[in-house]
């Protein structure tokens, strides 16, 4: 009886393909693997190795071309000429001007980051930490130029700062620091130190977020061990904590230290006259036309980054991001 | 067993901590106050009275409408194509190991390690060469190709949640690629994907750099910003118009953290 039962009401171990267009291609993707990855990567490839790497190598390859200095016209014709120009004392000023504040952006941007980093891994619980997480989130993610513009009204020389400092009674300071010669400037929103703070402001939350990812990994018992064993706190600090953030620092870096390299539009809203090299590339492709000297600049950076991530990745900076 | 629970902060740290969250906010909260102020000319502080006035002086204001209306395209037709190319980008890295698999992601990061003037110079003479006049769609290849990342990173996480063994089942069962992707792989990734597809469209509408070299005369609206920051022309208007910005990217950037944040990694790490 239960033969027939089954028999009457047979289930096939394999059911019928689909058919059509869609059966066939469903069964060739799970026949062929491979042509279904190729299928996936194709267009993202396509696009980012046409659109990005394409123009990236139209751009280095420009940097080998030369401009002619009488007609303006772009000599096409390979040469290490432009490099020649690069090295001029001018523009190695702005490189070494740019690699110095973007070090020194890193290294306040370290030290502020870590206080945030370290309370919000190791003692906010459940909302604090929600609300860590996205008191450092929504900055990030704020609009770049309304935090630019937001500094351009508290440096302002009629602004809140300057009005603070007043009714503190500190004014003098504030004189004192701009009448200092490279920092200073005739207000904060022309000086060094305005491009400087708007610089670490703009990029914390890029070292606050991997740092804290760092300091997440660290065992709390850790730190407390090192106390039991009669280290001070700056000694736990300099020989527990630091070595172990040490990745989640680098990693942050590579953020602080690549965007400011690269940014044209913070230098030129606040800050003086003299040039960063973003503000140099902009210039030499649009006023000056010199494409082959904007490319050859654009090759610092990426040189300058190389050598970085390079460094970077040996010091496990990437398992911490 | 830990013994970290329940322990009281240094307060040093405290202090420093909230200063720093202080520094991050306070200047935020500065525009808010900027956009009601009554002064015209200066950035004056204390502002001398508060007015509603330049709200509407701004709704009236057809250049704003018009940037306005060209971001809010931009960001959607690119975050469109990003939203395709990364979890295409996404589903082929983490569900097949294969050569050449991390040099896709390093390629996929790096319009985005790279300072975005790189990008937006390299673009420039690309169609510069190519003879490709500007337009909306050359601002879209920009934007599109650094939102790839943002998508990706987000499917990427997902995908690495989600077990190879539920799509097994689900063709063992008899589904068709097509079905298991509609109703497996889909329902399973598609928060993952509505986070990755706001904070795409929130890059794409507040980026600047690579959109100057890619817009030719058009503006966005921080391309609109820029202007009136080097050359002011009615200071109100641009604070006003900064408050708008703050608020329209301040809505996609909670509701992506709330999609994921059940999640082991939370959208918007990685800007």
């Amino acid at each position: 009886m239960t033969i027939a039962a089954v028999q009457s009401n047979p289930t096939p171990a394999i059911l019928p393909g689909s058919g059509g267009l869609r059966g066939a291609l469903s069964d060739l993707f799970w026949r062929r693997p491979k042509f279904l990855l190729t299928l996936m990567l194709l267009p993202p490839l396509l696009w980012l190795g046409i659109v990005y790497i394409g123009s990236l190598f139209a751009l280095l390859a420009q940097s080998f071309f030369s401009i002619d200095e009488f007609s303006g016209l772009i000599n096409r014709e390979f040469t290490l000429k432009t490099y020649s120009d690069l090295l001029q004392a001018a523009n190695l000023d702005i490189i070494l001007r740019t690699v110095t504040m973007a070090a020194l952006v890193t290294l306040a941007s370290a030290v502020i980051a870590f206080p945030i980093a370290y309370y919000a891994a190791r003692y906010a619980r459940g909302r604090w930490k929600a609300l860590f997480y996205l008191g450092v989130m929504l900055p990030l993610w704020s609009s770049y130029l309304v935090k630019i513009y937001a500094w351009k009204l508290i440096l302002a020389k009629e602004g809140i700062l300057t009005w603070l400092l007043a009714k503190l009674n500190l004014l003098w300071l504030l004189d004192a620091w701009l009448s200092l010669p490279i920092v200073g400037g005739n207000s904060l929103s022309v000086s060094f130190t305005g491009t400087f703070i708007v610089f670490v402001y703009v990029w914390l939350p890029f070292m606050i977020l991997p740092v804290q990812a760092a300091l997440e990994r660290v065992p709390g018992n850790l730190v407390e061990a090192s106390s039991d064993l009669g280290a001070s706190p700056g000694q736990t600090f300099r020989n527990v904590l630091f070595p172990l953030a040490l990745p989640g620092i680098v990693a942050g870096s590579i953020f602080t230290f690549s965007l400011t390299l690269g940014d044209y539009i913070i230098p030129q809203i606040i800050g003086t006259s003299r040039l960063f090299i973003g503000q140099a590339v902009y210039s030499q492709q649009g006023t000056a036309g010199n494409i082959p000297l904007a490319a050859a600049f654009t090759v610092v950076p990426i040189v300058i980054m190389g050598f970085y991530l390079w460094g970077a990745k040996r010091m496990g900076a990437f398992d911490a991001l | 067993m830990r013994s970290d629970r329940g322990q009281r902060a240094p307060l040093g740290l405290k202090i420093a901590a909230a200063c720093g969250l202080l520094f991050l906010h306070l200047p935020i909260l500065l525009i808010f106050i900027y956009a009601f102020t009554t002064e015209e000319k200066s950035f004056v502080w204390p502002p001398p009275g508060l007015t509603t006035q330049w709200f509407a002086v701004t709704w009236n204001r057809p250049d704003v409408w018009d940037a306005l209306s060209l971001s809010v395209r931009v960001a959607a037709i690119s975050t469109a194509i990003a939203l395709v190319l990364g979890t295409l980008c996404a589903a082929a890295v983490s569900q097949t190991r294969f050569f050449g698999r991390e040099t896709i992601s390093l390629l996929v990061i790096l319009p985005i390690a790279l300072p975005g003037i790189i990008t937006g110079i390299a673009l420039r003479s690309a169609f510069a060469l190519a003879d490709i006049p500007f337009s909306f769609w050359t601002i879209v290849l920009g934007h599109a190709t650094f939102c790839v990342v943002v998508v990706y990173n987000n499917a990427v996480a997902r995908f690495r949640r989600t077990s190879g063994s539920m799509i097994e089942a689900s063709m063992d069962l008899g589904a068709d690629s097509f079905q298991t992707f509609r109703h497996v792989v889909l329902p399973n990734i598609a928060t993952a994907l509505l986070a990755g597809g706001m904070l795409a469209f929130a890059l794409s509408f507040d980026e600047v750099i690579v959109t100057t070299f890619t817009a030719g005369q058009q503006q966005t609206v921080p391309i609109w910003m820029l202007e009136e920051l080097i050359r002011p022309r009615q200071r109100p208007v641009t604070n006003v118009v900064a408050m708008v910005v703050v608020l329209v990217t301040l809505l996609p950037i909670l509701l992506a953290y709330y999609l994921t944040r059940d999640g082991d990694q939370i959208a918007g790490s990685g800007k």
